[in-house]
C-alpha cells in the first residue's frame, strides 16, 4: 500500500507552488498599502489596528516594486489553489482518507495522550506506528486543509469588489471589507508559519526519505 | 545570521525565476488570462444587475480620501473650479445617435439615484460615501448607443503624472444600475479632492475606475487608439487589470 496517494502527491506539489507565489505576491500588494484595519473601511495610519513592516525585494514576488504585477500573479495562482484545494476535499472524502487518516477521535482528545506527543516530538522522536498520523499531525493537517487555505480563499473573496454582490453576507460574517482584508493577512501568516514548521520537521524527520515518498508514494509495510 | 542569507538567496533565486516567466509572451498571455478567468467567472456565477453592498447613511466614513489628483492646476480646470463650474460641459459622444452637451443644472435635473457604498482601492484601503447622481444608463439610452458600440470610455479634465486621466468600461458595467455619474458626495457638491463637478461611480469595481473630474463620456467599438490602447490611465502606465473587479 501507498504511503501517499497519488492524489495526494499531486495536490501538495502543486498546492506548494501555488503558496508559495500566492505568499510573495501578497507581500508586495501588502508593500502598497501596509496598515490593517477592522471593519468596513479605514484609509489612514490612525484608524489601523496593526502596521505591517514593508518586506524587502527579495521577499517579494516580482522583485521590484509593482503592485500591478504582483496582482497578475496572485490572480494567476488564486485559480489553481482553490480549485485545488476543492479536489482535494473530494478526493480525500471520497478516498476516505480523511475520515480514516486526518478527523481525530474522541479518545485522542485526553490531556495526557496530547502532552505525550508534544514531549516525543521535543524529543524529536518521530517513530510512530505504522506510518500513521499522530494526534498534532493529524490536528495540523485538519486545520490547515479546514481552516487556513479554506479561510484564505473566502477572505479572498471577499476583498474582491466584484464579488461583493454575491457575496455581501461572507463580508458581514468577516465583519465587514477591511476585516476580511485583516483576517487575509492573518491566515496568510498562520499559513507561512505551518509550513516552515512543516518543512522543519521533514528536515529533522529524514528529509530524503521525506520527499520521495511525497514524489513516488512510498510503501507502508505490512507487517 | 547566516540562515537569513541563505532564505534570502533562496528567496531571491525564486523571484528572479518569477520575473523571467513573466518577461516571456507565455508567462504574460497566462498572467492575463487570468485576469479574463476571473471577469468571466463574475459574470457566470453573479447577476449582472446585482447590487453591490449599499450601507446605511450612519456607516459614511468621517472623511474621504482623495487619492492621484486631488487639485488638477492643468488647462481651463482651475477657472472652472473658481466659478464653481458653471460654464463646465459633459459631453455624451462617440457612437451615439444624439450627441450631448450637458450643464451642471442639466444633469442636476434628471431623474437622480443615491447610494451609500463601499469605495475600495487597489492598493487595499476603504472608504464609505453617499454618491448622488444620474445613472449612466439614462445618459446612454438618451444619446441612443450605435449597435457597434461595445465600450464607454470617460476623458478626464486633469493631468495626472503629465498624462491626460481616462478609464473605460463594458457595457454590462455602463448599464449596471450603481453605475452613476455623482456630482454630490453625502449630500454637497463634490468636493474637488474628490473630482468635482462630475465622477464616475462602477461600483463593482476598485477606485482606479472611478474616473473624476469627467468631461465626455464617449461610446466606442475598440479601445486601441485611445490613449495607449489598454484602457485606461494606469492600464497604460503601469500594466494595471482593465477588469478591476477583482
Amino acid at each position: 500500500m501507498r504511503r501517499h496517494s497519488l492524489s495526494t502527491r499531486l495536490w501538495h506539489w502543486l498546492n506548494a507552488l501555488c503558496v508559495v507565489v500566492l505568499f510573495m505576491s501578497g507581500l508586495s500588494i501588502s508593500n502598497a498599502h501596509r496598515h490593517l484595519y477592522w471593519g468596513d473601511w479605514g484609509f489612514d495610519a490612525r484608524q489601523a489596528w496593526f502596521d505591517v513592516p514593508r518586506f524587502p525585494d527579495w521577499m517579494t514576488i516580482p522583485g521590484h516594486y509593482s503592485l500591478a504585477v504582483a496582482r497578475d500573479w496572485h490572480v494567476l495562482m488564486a485559480w489553481p489553489f482553490a480549485l485545488g484545494l476543492l479536489f482535494m476535499w473530494l478526493a480525500m472524502l471520497v478516498s476516505r482518507h480523511f475520515v480514516r487518516d486526518i478527523a481525530t477521535t474522541r479518545s485522542e482528545w485526553r490531556a495526557q495522550a496530547i502532552l505525550d506527543d508534544i514531549v516525543q516530538h521535543l524529543k524529536l522522536d518521530f517513530s510512530h506506528a505504522g506510518g500513521k498520523y499522530n494526534f498534532l499531525q493529524k490536528l495540523a493537517y485538519g486545520v490547515v486543509l479546514g481552516i487556513f487555505l479554506p479561510m484564505m480563499i473566502f477572505t479572498g473573496i471577499s476583498i474582491s469588489p466584484g464579488m461583493g454582490p454575491a457575496f455581501g453576507w461572507l463580508i458581514d460574517l468577516f465583519g465587514g471589507r477591511q476585516s476580511a482584508r485583516s483576517l487575509h493577512f492573518i491566515f496568510a501568516f498562520a499559513t507561512c508559519g505551518f509550513f516552515f514548521v512543516h518543512i522543519a520537521l521533514v528536515v529533522l524527520s529524514g528529509p530524503i526519505h521525506q520527499i520521495r515518498d511525497m514524489l513516488t508514494g512510498g510503501r507502508i509495510d505490512e507487517a | 545570521m547566516k540562515r537569513r542569507s541563505v532564505l534570502a538567496g533562496l528567496g531571491a533565486l525564486w523571484v528572479a525565476g518569477c520575473n523571467k516567466v513573466a518577461e516571456t509572451d507565455t508567462g504574460a498571455k497566462l498572467l492575463s488570462a487570468a485576469e479574463k478567468w476571473h471577469r468571466g467567472a463574475h459574470r457566470l456565477l453573479i447577476d449582472r444587475n446585482a447590487l453591490a453592498p449599499e450601507y446605511p447613511h450612519s456607516a459614511v466614513s468621517p472623511f474621504f480620501r482623495g487619492n492621484g489628483s486631488t487639485d488638477p492646476q492643468n488647462g481651463e480646470y482651475p477657472r472652472h473650479a473658481a466659478n464653481g463650474f458653471s460654464d463646465w460641459r459633459l459631453e455624451v459622444r462617440g457612437l451615439v445617435e444624439t450627441p450631448l452637451s450637458l450643464s451642471l443644472d442639466n444633469v442636476r435635473k434628471l431623474p437622480q439615484r443615491t447610494q451609500v457604498t463601499r469605495h475600495d482601492c487597489v492598493e487595499g484601503w476603504s472608504a464609505i460615501g453617499e454618491w448622488t447622481g444620474p445613472q449612466l444608463s439614462l445618459l446612454l439610452e438618451a444619446a441612443k448607443l450605435k449597435p457597434e458600440a461595445r465600450f464607454i470610455v470617460f476623458h478626464c479634465a486633469d493631468e495626472y503624472k503629465g498624462t491626460s486621466y481616462y478609464e473605460s468600461i463594458d457595457l454590462v458595467d455602463a448599464f449596471h444600475p450603481q453605475t452613476i455619474v455623482a456630482h454630490q458626495l453625502n449630500g454637497e457638491p463634490l468636493p474637488v479632492r474628490n473630482g468635482a463637478p462630475f465622477r464616475m461611480r462602477i461600483e463593482r469595481q476598485l477606485g482606479y475606475k472611478q474616473a473624476k473630474y469627467l468631461t465626455a463620456i464617449e461610446a466606442v467599438a475598440s479601445l486601441e487608439g485611445i490613449g495607449e490602447g489598454q484602457g485606461g490611465f494606469w492600464e497604460d502606465r503601469s500594466g494595471y487589470q482593465w477588469y478591476a473587479g477583482i
